[in-house]
């Protein structure tokens, strides 16, 4: 008797240090966040304070309206969004049919070119970038959106590595039975294969859209016309311009980074298992 | 008979790679000439107007008699030193944490996994007033308590440690695959270990390490390579600075390439450092037999 509550109590001691740490984690992975809405909301005068006011008094809303008279937030959105679902639909288009050569048909080389292309992933980008910015110059493609839409519509290995597995739950009986009944290799890709695939399809898109909205490298090689940046060259922008403008700084970041959040919600439990197959399951 | 065979292969053989030509031709014209002509650049000296001119391995020998690229070379390193373990570190004690259910876990996984997926340029913009020496809320927390903080992203010595500190706000990736592969651990391992008298330390080292070792090894190849090209966080945060101590070697490698054109130094660059960073995979992938647990696996 006299063991077992010694043991209920330790399940109680370790249960409780473990919720604390939980607390603790969380609070450090909230508070830069927190950081960010408080001083978004702080006047002038009270960001300069030692130490720190956590909670601003009064609330200064007025800073939105600042931020986004000079922060041109829904021109540097509208470009984040033509780029990102430029990307995403050149994203969708090649990749599925690629993997779908690469699981279901039958042609000489297949697996070596898979081999080739899985390969193709550990090339670090900066050695692949120079080559491709000359060709983007020759054809007068710099200072616009093209060198970041136009390569997603050549596929991405890792995205088409993906597709394929799912590709290869599909039993090749159902496309067999399709073949049989006359249907061309392109019909049974797209009314049989496709509509089976949602999932897979809509996950991509969700990495896709991550990928390209986060993208900062890419825009800051091509684009050049402050109209054209998009979000990822526009915040940091800013920074450079009203870096004193604490509060105006954040509230622009807060704007930037709420549809990064919405989008979260909705997409959650896609994005969860999603990373879970690709980080491992082979 | 055995003609329409054939001709049935080749119609087959036709219809495969025209399913697979996007890749086909995104493959040669973005990835095979561009990692044969970058190779070829970086004997040159080039810069763009003007035509690659053949200069042997000068591009190379200068790299080494460069002392900022020493200096860039030798944070990179020291990043790739910081990100790669405690990445790996944070990642799997957020896993631990929450792979069990208890109540609100799902609020917890949320709330740690959401900043991962903020965009680099925002969480830099973000960091730099939460670190900022004088201002920031770190230094005001920690003067509550008495402590002088650092200068952190303004100090040399503190620079890189911040940064890699400001990227575990990624961590919750790692975590997620953690968890996927925690939650493949059949109970009856540690049911087992339980009967035996293992406590919590021995089986987290004896059964939960080993089986997910897979885990770790798809970590460390992906986090290594990613370490190596680190690149926004220190380029909007700090520019390199100060004197140098941030600067990454991707961020050295844009300065030439795309502020000074010197495309052919630069592709000596990108290919010193694809060289380096696929040593250091096929070390991890060479040494993986040694650690890495297959055992579950039909």
């Amino acid at each position: 008797m006299k063991y077992r509550n010694r043991n209920k109590s330790k399940i109680l001691a370790s249960f409780s240090s473990r919720m604390v740490l939980i607390l603790i984690i969380t609070i450090i992975y909230v508070s830069p966040f927190f950081w960010m809405l408080s001083t978004s909301l702080k006047a002038d005068h009270d960001l300069f304070l030692s130490p720190p006011k956590l909670i601003p008094s009064p609330l200064i809303f007025q800073n939105y309206k600042k931020a986004l008279e000079y922060f041109p937030f829904f021109r540097y959105f509208r470009n984040s969004l033509v780029i990102t679902f430029g990307t995403i639909l050149g994203t969708l288009l090649s990749c599925s049919l690629v993997a779908y050569s690469f699981s279901k048909l039958r042609w000489w080389g297949r697996n070596f070119f898979f081999y080739v292309m899985i390969g193709t992933v550990m090339i670090p980008f900066v050695v692949t970038v120079i080559p491709q910015f000359i060709i983007f110059v020759k054809l007068g493609w710099i200072n616009t959106f093209l060198p970041l839409i136009i390569p997603s519509f050549f596929g991405t290995p890792l995205y088409i590595f993906l597709i394929r597995q799912f590709f290869q739950t599909i039993p090749d009986e159902l496309l067999d039975a399709a073949r049989v009944d006359g249907a061309s290799e392109f019909q049974i890709f797209l009314q049989v294969m496709l509509p089976l695939c949602k999932p897979v399809l809509f996950l991509i898109a969700l990495f896709q859209f991550l990928a390209s909205w986060n993208n900062y490298l890419g825009p800051l090689i091509y684009l050049t016309d402050e109209s054209k940046y998009p979000l990822s060259l526009g915040l940091p922008q800013f920074l450079d311009r009203y870096g004193t403008h604490w509060n105006w700084m954040m509230a622009a970041a807060t704007t930037s980074i709420v549809p990064i959040i919405i989008f979260f919600f909705f997409a959650q439990s896609y994005l969860i298992e999603g990373i879970k197959i690709s980080g491992l399951k082979e | 008979m055995k003609k329409s065979l054939s001709a049935k292969k080749k119609a087959d053989n036709l219809v495969g790679i025209l399913f697979a030509s996007p890749w086909f031709i995104g493959f040669v014209i973005f990835t095979a000439y561009p990692i044969l002509a970058s190779l070829f650049f970086s004997f040159t000296e080039y810069h763009i107007t003007l035509p690659p001119k053949w200069i042997g391995t000068g591009n190379y020998t200068r790299l080494f008699e460069d002392s900022l690229f020493i200096k860039a070379f030798y944070n990179t390193l020291a990043y790739v030193a910081g990100l790669v373990p405690i990445g790996l570190i944070v990642g799997l004690v957020i896993a631990l944490l929450l792979v069990k259910p208890f109540k609100g876990r799902n609020f917890y996984r949320g709330t740690i996994y959401i900043p991962s997926l903020v965009p680099l340029y925002a969480m830099a913009t973000i960091s730099l007033w939460f670190f900022s020496p004088y201002f920031g809320i770190v230094n005001g927390l920690l003067s509550y308590v008495g402590i002088n903080g650092p200068l952190w992203l303004s100090d040399e010595k503190w620079v890189k440690f911040t940064i890699v500190l400001i990227a575990q706000w990624g961590a919750g990736t790692t975590a997620l695959i953690y968890m996927a592969a925690i939650n493949d651990i059949p109970n009856e391992l540690y049911e087992a270990a339980m009967l035996d008298g293992a406590n919590k330390w021995q089986m987290f080292w004896k059964i939960t390490l080993p089986i997910i070792s897979p885990a770790t090894l798809y970590y460390l190849i992906i986090a290594t390579i990613g370490a190596f090209q680190i690149f926004d966080l220190p380029q909007i945060m700090t520019g390199g600075g100060p004197n140098n101590a941030s600067l990454s070697y991707v961020m050295y490698l844009y300065r030439h390439a795309f502020r000074y054109m010197n495309m052919g130094l630069a592709s000596a660059m990108a290919w010193f450092l694809f060289l380096i960073s696929l040593i250091l995979v096929m070390l991890i992938f060479t040494t993986s037999a040694r650690w890495v647990f297959y055992g579950t696996k039909q």
